[in-house]
């Protein structure tokens, strides 16, 4: 997609996914065997747990050119390493005080909780998300794209 | 260990908005044990640095680097390379790391990202409390081990005070009272007859009163001069 063209098309934003193995890794891999469908906006990066989520993992997300980023882990309780996944929503939060402060919307970055055997529901939080940031608008911190070779086009 | 606290972020970007390329250096030891200037805290500090001014359109460049200890000549050589690459360098090691990096980096501008806020121990995760005021004359043996230099607000060296109320230091309730934790120590330990011994007036020259201070070992440094034949 060239510059001049995107000036023309619907914004489609660019989401980044953080999942936990144990859950929605599987969830997300259960959609797909069921045939689900969902916006293609999203770039799953699996973790072992959400727990192994670091701020600077996020902030790079948003630095990299995401309009908005998911963290998928466990339902409250079933964490796998107990507590991983409340560790990973105290960090959310903190981390989107750190999104205000350098003046991205904090609603960008979203934390969701779903077991391994909600395939629908991954399908239904990643259209969710695509639809809260759609609206937010692209980052403002987005970096500008280098021009994409003659190769690569 | 040193516990610092990074200063507030629209503090840091005032700071930084004269420059185009900056460098965030990071400490490896004590500002890192209490997560403001370790490794983990520069590169959260650079991205956001760098979202900010993407976000307002503003040029700006931000290396990182964290070393060992910026308390220390051979680690700060380590950062020669990038400190030579940028225009300003954002320190958030403590004062001491940062005044070495501008004794090691004469003609470099080095500003502060961190508030050093004093020497103290981690009472919990996330909560860290002073200990020692460094006054240079340990007197913890007739305390009970409780520094009145440090948890009495006024620093008495025969306190309590009368603003000690429950407990509590009048400075604020949720600090407790230094002599009041000393009395109780020195109860425990069965040694109360500590207590009714005055302690006279002390000599702060030992402490910030003297002037800068200094410790030297002769036979260290003298070690250190060695060379190999």
């Amino acid at each position: 997609m060239t510059e001049s063209t995107s000036q023309h098309t619907p914004f489609e934003p660019r989401l980044v996914a953080f999942l936990c193995h144990y859950c929605a890794f599987a969830a997300a891999d259960m959609a797909g065997s069921m045939r689900l469908q969902y916006p293609p906006n999203v770039r799953n990066i699996r973790l072992p747990c959400t727990g192994k989520l670091d701020a600077g993992h996020i902030l790079r997300a948003f630095e990299e050119g995401a309009d908005g980023v998911m963290i998928a882990g466990c339902e409250e309780g079933s964490c796998h390493f107990l507590k991983g996944n409340l560790v990973a929503k105290s960090r959310v939060n903190w981390v989107k005080t750190l999104l205000a402060k350098v003046g991205l919307e904090p609603e960008r970055l979203h934390m969701y909780n779903l077991s391994s055997a909600m395939g629908p529901r991954w399908a239904a939080i990643v259209q969710e998300h695509v639809e809260r940031v759609r609206a937010l608008g692209p980052s403002p911190a987005r970096a500008p794209r280098p021009a994409k070779s003659e190769a690569t086009k | 260990m040193i516990v610092g606290e990074q200063k507030p972020f629209e503090q840091i970007v005032k700071l930084i908005e004269r420059y185009r390329r900056v460098l965030v250096a990071g400490c490896g030891t004590c500002v890192s044990v209490c997560f403001a200037g370790g490794e983990k805290e520069a590169g959260i500090l650079a991205s956001m640095l760098r979202l900010e001014a993407q976000k307002n359109g503003r040029p700006l460049e931000v290396l990182e680097q964290t070393v060992k200890r910026q308390c220390d000549m051979e680690f700060l050589e380590e950062m020669t390379t990038k400190v030579g690459q940028v225009d300003a360098v954002l320190s958030i090691a403590c004062g001491c790391g940062i005044q070495f990096m501008a004794e090691r980096f004469q003609d470099k501008i080095i500003l502060p990202g961190l508030n050093t806020k004093f020497i103290g121990v981690t009472l919990e995760q996330g909560e860290w409390a002073e200990r020692c005021a460094m006054c240079g004359d340990c007197i913890l043996d007739r305390t009970g081990g409780v520094c009145p230099v440090a948890r009495c607000a006024k620093r008495l060296h025969n306190g309590p005070c009368g603003g000690s109320s429950g407990g509590k230091c009048e400075v604020g309730k949720d600090r407790d009272c230094g002599w009041a934790l000393i009395v109780q120590r020195l109860q425990k330990l069965g040694e109360l007859e500590r207590y009714a011994e005055i302690i006279p007036p002390r000599n702060w020259t030992t402490s910030r009163d003297g002037g800068q201070r200094k410790v030297v070992r002769e036979d260290l440094k003298e070690q250190g001069r060695i060379e190999p034949r």
